[in-house]
């Protein structure tokens, strides 16, 4: 059980850094962007190529963020420059990525063992403590900007950005490429995790980041003060702990995208239907109408 | 000041739902002063603001400002000189934000926006003090999220924001239609305010006849895509607008079925 549970605290901190990336198209530009099916085994290829050729665990992994941007880059181009569906646009961009994956080192599945990675050393919890302690706070600030800001207005209204003489284009752009940035990150520290790159190792994952924001704001929505990259991180750990919870209630590890599937439903279906959140929306409603 | 020559737009060309709402349009509007434009519902008032301000693009003519065609400029690049109070109380707001982190947003408004922290706590009390002029009491929701404003809070907030700038041409939308009759003459009255102090060029748009008269130097009233009426306001009575608008058969298919 001890296993168990490190296990998934360190699975769930990897996936808290695909969460915040989901985070900031999914939620606060309100880009339903699916490349991150690609953008996450993309960056553990990417990975595996820079390790192979001999570039140190810290560069790879930094590199693999860098060039994980360029995926949003793309999404960019078919949504704004094209104009093809947001949703579409996405989905193409994943599909490109599933042959560029498997061209960049030539195989489909690619073991990681005999390489090093920044975990070697150390407590792999402890590494990746720190690694989202700097994602949060790097992100946290950004969101504090003059341009993190303007993002987060474009997932709002872009009449407004563009009434403050911004093109609110350039803001997805950001936003999108950041996100993939961190998605391929995450990708990366999962493929030194578990020692391969594989390449259906992207398959559902979307599920697993919206599932995160959503048991992220379920859970912690009583408290209003706690930001949104904080809600993701834990919904990240919350979440993978429930699916570790049903596998060690006895269900397969096969079983494991269905669970995903089923409680990211449960959730939603409990916001949607839960009698407190309705009651508190129409009380808001009546003090409104009372003030006016 | 502004200078429409020529203007043609038809929506959806080609296809039965076109629709030709401007035709050889001209309209001229003076530096300086309120022009108070008034016509019924759907005549095209809203259509002619998203035109100048470069959310639609017309077919034929040019639009000018200050002698410099803007035809080519885009809607975020108009910003520039154009400040717009839209119909919609949601459009000039960013509702997921605060009061203060929308204001903030509006004071940086057509400059560089930078990686420095937006809030800058040195200005929180200026802020303070515009928004206590609306007598609303924002200026004790400074942290409010604007989603949890009502649609009268919303507009007032974004007239302000749209006149942070001072912007040379200022489009009004019906801005005062959401509120109630209170907060309406506070708001007409911080907007004559705003714009005799800053000499802004206003154009606001109207069904409220009395606000015409008193608060505009100039009175055009459009149907069909015409300017029908064009005259100081001076030299009209509140009565006499309604006459003419009584009097005219507004061909909007609503009526024609009746
Ligand atoms: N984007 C659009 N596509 C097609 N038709 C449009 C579009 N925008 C406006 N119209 C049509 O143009 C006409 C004029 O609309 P507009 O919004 O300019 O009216 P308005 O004078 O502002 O009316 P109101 O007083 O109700 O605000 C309407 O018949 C409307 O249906
Ligand atoms: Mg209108």
């Amino acid at each position: 059980m001890n296993t168990l549970i490190l296990t998934s605290i360190e699975q769930g901190l990897i996936f808290s850094v695909l969460a915040i990336g989901v985070t900031i198209t999914f939620k606060i530009l309100d880009f339903a962007d699916m490349s991150v099916e690609g953008t996450f085994p993309f960056g553990a290829f990417l990975f595996a190529k820079l390790i192979s050729g001999g570039f140190s665990p810290l560069i790879s992994t930094l590199l693999s963020f860098t060039f994980g941007t360029l995926a949003g880059l793309l999404t960019y181009t078919l949504n704004i420059k094209l104009r093809i569906k947001a949703l579409l646009s996405g989905i193409l961009t994943a599909t490109m990525l599933y042959t560029i994956n498997l061209r960049l080192n030539g195989k489909s599945n690619m073991g990681l063992f005999s390489y090093p990675s920044i975990y070697e050393g150390h407590e792999p919890v402890i590494v990746l403590i720190l690694i989202i302690l700097a994602v949060k706070m790097l992100m946290d600030a950004f969101l504090k900007t003059e341009v993190g800001y303007l993002l987060i207005a474009t997932g709002d209204n872009e009449t407004l950005v563009k009434s403050l003489g911004e093109d609110s284009n350039k803001y997805k752009l950001i936003g999108l490429m950041i996100s993939n940035g961190l998605v391929a990150l995450s990708g990366a520290l999962m493929a030194q995790y578990q020692g391969f790159a594989e390449i259906t190792m992207g398959t559902g994952i979307i599920v697993v980041g919206i599932a995160s924001i959503i048991v992220g704001d379920t859970i912690l929505r009583r408290n209003k003060l706690l930001k949104a990259t904080t809600r993701a991180i834990m919904g990240a750990l919350i979440y993978k702990f429930i699916g570790a919870l049903a596998i060690d209630l006895g269900l397969a590890p096969t079983d494991l995208k269905a669970i995903n599937a089923i409680i990211v439903i449960i959730f939603l279906t409990y916001n949607t239907f839960n009698p407190l959140k309705i009651k508190k929306a129409d009380e808001y409603k009546v003090v409104e109408e009372a003030k006016c | 000041m502004l200078n429409i020559i020529n203007l043609t737009k038809t929506f959806n060309p080609g296809t039965s739902y076109e629709l030709r709402i401007f035709n050889d349009f001209n309209l001229h509007i003076n530096k300086g002063e309120c022009t108070g434009i008034l016509g019924a519902n759907g005549c095209g008032k809203t259509t002619l603001f998203n035109i100048i301000s470069g959310v639609l693009r017309q077919e034929k003519g040019t639009v000018s400002l200050n002698g410099k065609i803007i035809d080519n400029l885009k809607e975020n690049e108009r910003a520039r000189f154009i400040g717009r109070v839209h119909q919609n109380p949601s459009a000039g707001v960013s509702p997921s934000l605060t009061i203060l982190e929308n204001i903030s947003l509006s004071d940086k408004k057509c400059q560089k926006f930078t990686l420095r922290k937006l809030i800058n706590k040195q200005k929180i009390e200026s802020y303070r003090e515009i928004l206590k002029t609306l007598d609303l009491g924002l200026e004790n929701k400074l942290n409010t999220e604007v989603k949890y404003l009502s649609g009268g809070q919303r507009q007032s907030l974004s007239l302000l924001m749209a006149t942070m700038n001072k912007p040379e041409l200022l489009l009004l939308d019906e801005h005062t239609a959401a509120l109630d009759p209170k907060t309406s003459r506070l708001v007409m009255e911080k907007t004559q305010e705003l714009i005799k102090s800053y000499n802004i060029t206003t154009m606001m748009i109207s069904h409220n006849v009395r606000d015409a008269v008193k608060y505009s130097d100039r009175i055009i009233m459009l149907d069909k895509g015409e300017i029908i009426l064009d005259v100081r306001s001076g030299q009209i009575t509140e009565k006499e607008l309604l006459n003419i608008y009584n009097s005219r058969n507004y061909g909007s298919p609503l009526q024609e079925a009746v």
